[in-house]
């Protein structure tokens, strides 16, 4: 026991103060959090001061078209040629025009003439304004009240609510995506420390030191020490990284998304309001919300995922998971002399983590199929299926199943890859093939 | 003197091929025992049975009068023929994490380390990285993590190959120390010089089989074919003569007139009438038998049971 720790010791000391270890610890978080902020920034429209010099030949907008807090408008009747070429000079940062024909329609109706490009969000403003007034006259033309047009148009939000055996309900968050990022996260996980215990193993064959240390250790404990020690390492990186996440995501959330989450509750509120008292309550206040309502409901399956439960899986699939495979990818080490040889047996490997891997995309769409069901059953997809299906409800009779098989598949795979190993880390200028690898596991 | 190991009728099978077919030794405490035979001999397959990395099939080994088990590895240091360290450890950290490996505390390994890198003027080293040494050096580091932990019996395996002159004669050195001090070696080895410098007792193993086994100096004696040397400056005319008699003519050399003749005698014919023929015409520079080199005895057990004729050869290594 004592040389197992003194294995474990020496395999994480010699991962842990590794460059690229630190590097990939601090890097992936960074990483992960700027993409994020990259997404909100994109999404989050630039406010950039607009003044606009609006020739509206078709005088349907004086009065109706209005600015907001960075758009100020100013309407005038001069020629297009003499404002276009003077804008700039008065302090204005474009000019919009609108034909006389616009209610008719066609292209080429209206115009923005710009120095410095206006950006996306201002544009979507002014069109969907444009729009909004055409339809209102349009309506108006035809003796159609606007409000009555407004007050039958209705949002459906589906509330998803899961029946369990006892025919109560409970929320789930029902997250798709949520579930596939973390089926994804798994896979990565597992395939890079098990591609971790791999390179350990046919290092120390290689480097020929291996017959040294088995001379005094049993190479079935060197090979469980190395396992466990590239497992510790794998948690602390885990806890690092998710640490570090957190911390940033908290501070880009408090930046970014402060505002968004106070605009959630509100909509919350008038949610409830709908609920009580119908459609009978001004619905134009909750309009202003409508281009928000994807965001909202991303923000609101987030805030009903159980992140105890998820972690908590997450590790313990991860154990079993990674032990499972990385005492295969151990045995596979063992076996060959140089990674160039490696391919012919971690690709067979590789195979099934993949198909966990698709298995968990169908997830998303089906989560209750018997495909994703038998996944997250069978020790060599369920780590990733599992975790992919943990977001929708999943009773903990399954899980308790799942884990007990994949920890009594991984007990075997241990075993089996025992036998590999010992022999394997002593074969050497030996090409090896599966059944060679075959009658290894007969040697006494 | 009693035996520190005794290896019992073993014998050990891989899939396709008998390693070890009925194979016993027996190893003399305090002394340095040979183990030689051809590659694919099975010397490794043996000795990786002794370190237990692998089991007998049938058989048994015992270890101080006890079966071989888990708690006599620290009182065994083995050098494998394919060694090798962590290249990116620095070699304090190695030695003591091998050390510690064979059951030392952290502080007993450090002292003893101290004294070994004292001892072969390695101090600067401790904090270097492996490879960041030369070869040479990585050797001496190999050979500590070997005997730090100051085990019983030593086991190398071709501990030669790869050193050069100097850390060889160091090694050399070192293991008749350690046999002096109270340890038991075997080693491996194709370089028969250093069986015969070194060795006190050797076994020969030839296609998985133990094909010859005893005390050096006695194996030797065993392989004598009553051939003799003889320089003399005179004439040959008399001694010619007396070839006819008793003695066949191996080898024949004259520079000037010096005659060195290699003779094989003949059942009746002693030495002593030899010298008889030969005293009253020449003058006798010198005369001595040959025997056999372990290397000459090494060859010709291997070609004999091989079936290979005409044992001579200029096997070296």
């Amino acid at each position: 026991m004592n040389k197992i720790l003194l294995i474990i010791g020496r395999e994480i000391k010699a991962k842990l103060y590794n460059r690229t270890f630190i590097i990939m610890t601090l890097l992936a978080p960074l990483l992960i959090t700027g993409f994020m902020a990259f997404l909100i920034t994109i999404s989050q429209s630039e406010k950039k001061d607009q003044r606009v010099l609006v020739i509206d030949e078709s005088k349907l907008f004086k009065g109706t078209l209005a600015g907001n807090d960075y758009i100020s408008l100013s309407f005038s009747d001069e020629p297009l040629d003499a404002a276009v070429s003077t804008f700039s000079d008065r302090e204005f940062t474009c000019v919009l025009w609108i034909a006389p024909n616009i209610v008719e329609g066609g292209a080429g109706a209206s115009t923005l003439f710009y120095r410095k490009s206006p950006g996306y969000a201002f544009q979507t403003y002014i069109k969907s304004q444009m729009e909004k007034i055409i339809y209102e006259y349009n309506l108006n033309a035809n003796h159609i009240d606007p409000n009555v047009i407004h007050n039958s148009k209705m949002r459906v939000q589906l509330m998803m609510e899961k029946v369990n055996e006892k025919g109560g309900t409970e929320e789930q968050s029902n997250f798709g995506l949520f579930g596939f990022i973390t089926g994804a996260l798994m896979f990565m996980f597992i395939l890079l420390y098990g591609m971790m215990v791999f390179r350990s193993v046919m290092e120390e064959k290689t480097n020929r030191i291996v017959e040294v240390i088995v001379s005094s250790v049993k190479p079935f404990q060197l090979m469980l020490g190395k396992i466990i020690g590239v497992a510790v390492l794998g948690v602390i990186q885990f806890l690092m990284m998710g640490l570090i996440t957190l911390v940033l995501t908290t501070l880009l959330s408090t930046l970014f998304l402060k505002e968004v989450k106070t605009q959630l509750r509100a909509f919350e509120a008038q949610q409830e309001m709908v609920k009580k008292h119908g459609t009978n309550i001004n619905l134009q206040s909750l309009e202003k919300f409508d281009d928000k309502l994807k965001v909202f409901e991303v923000l609101q399956k987030i805030e009903k995922i159980d992140f105890a439960e998820v972690f908590i899986c997450f590790v313990l699939y991860f154990i079993g998971g990674y032990l499972f495979y990385s005492s295969i990818m151990a045995a596979i080490g063992s076996a060959v002399d140089s990674e160039s040889d490696s391919q012919q047996f971690i690709t067979p490997v590789m195979i099934p983590l993949m198909l966990g891997y698709f298995i968990s995309t169908k997830t998303i769409l089906d989560p209750d199929s018997g495909l994703v069901f038998w996944g997250s059953m069978i020790p060599f997809t369920s780590p990733i299926v599992m975790m992919s299906r943990i977001t929708s409800g999943v009773p903990l009779w399954e899980i308790v199943l799942s884990l007990s098989l994949l920890f009594a598949a991984f007990v075997l795979t241990t075993w089996l890859a025992g036998k590999i190993y010992r022999t394997g880390i002593l074969m050497y200028g030996k090409k090896t093939s599966w059944k060679e690898i075959g009658k290894w596991l007969f040697y006494k | 003197m009693s035996s520190i190991l005794q290896v019992k009728g073993v014998t050990k099978r891989y899939s396709n091929h008998l390693a070890l077919n009925n194979v016993s030794i027996d190893v003399a405490g305090r002394s340095v025992f040979g183990l030689l035979g051809p590659n694919g001999a099975g010397k490794t397959s043996l000795i990786r049975i002794i370190n237990q990395i692998t089991g007998p099939d049938r058989g048994e080994v015992l270890f101080m009068g006890e079966k071989l088990q888990e708690k006599h590895i620290g009182r065994i240091g083995y050098l494998p023929e394919e060694r090798g360290l962590y290249k990116k450890m620095t070699v304090a950290e190695q030695v003591l994490y091998l050390a510690r490996l064979k059951g030392l505390s952290r502080v007993e390994a450090k002292k003893r380390m101290a004294i070994w890198f004292e001892k072969f003027e390695m101090q600067g080293w401790m904090k270097k990285k492996v490879e960041e040494l030369s070869k040479g050096m990585q050797q001496k580091v190999q050979f500590i993590v070997t005997v730090i932990h100051e085990p019983d019996l030593l086991i190398l395996d071709e501990p030669f190959s790869g050193f050069d002159p100097i850390n060889a004669q160091m090694i050399r050195n070192e293991i008749l120390e350690l046999r002096n001090k109270g340890a038991t070696v075997i080693f491996s080895t194709h370089n028969m010089g250093s069986v015969e410098e070194m060795c006190d007792h050797i076994a020969l193993l030839n296609k998985s089989e133990k094909i010859l086994d005893g005390p050096v100096k006695q194996i030797r004696k065993t392989y004598r074919s009553n051939t003799y040397r003889i320089s003399f400056r005179g004439s040959a005319m008399g001694f010619t003569h007396a070839l006819w008699t008793g003695a066949e003519l191996i080898e024949k050399h004259q520079e000037e007139d010096v005659y060195t003749f290699t003779l094989k005698l003949m059942n009746n014919f002693k030495p002593n009438h030899l010298l008889e023929v030969v005293l009253p015409t020449s003058e006798i520079l010198s005369f001595n038998e040959i025997i056999p080199s372990m290397n000459d005895i090494f060859i010709m057990k291997v070609n004999e049971e091989n079936g290979v004729l005409g044992t001579k050869s200029n096997y070296t290594e």
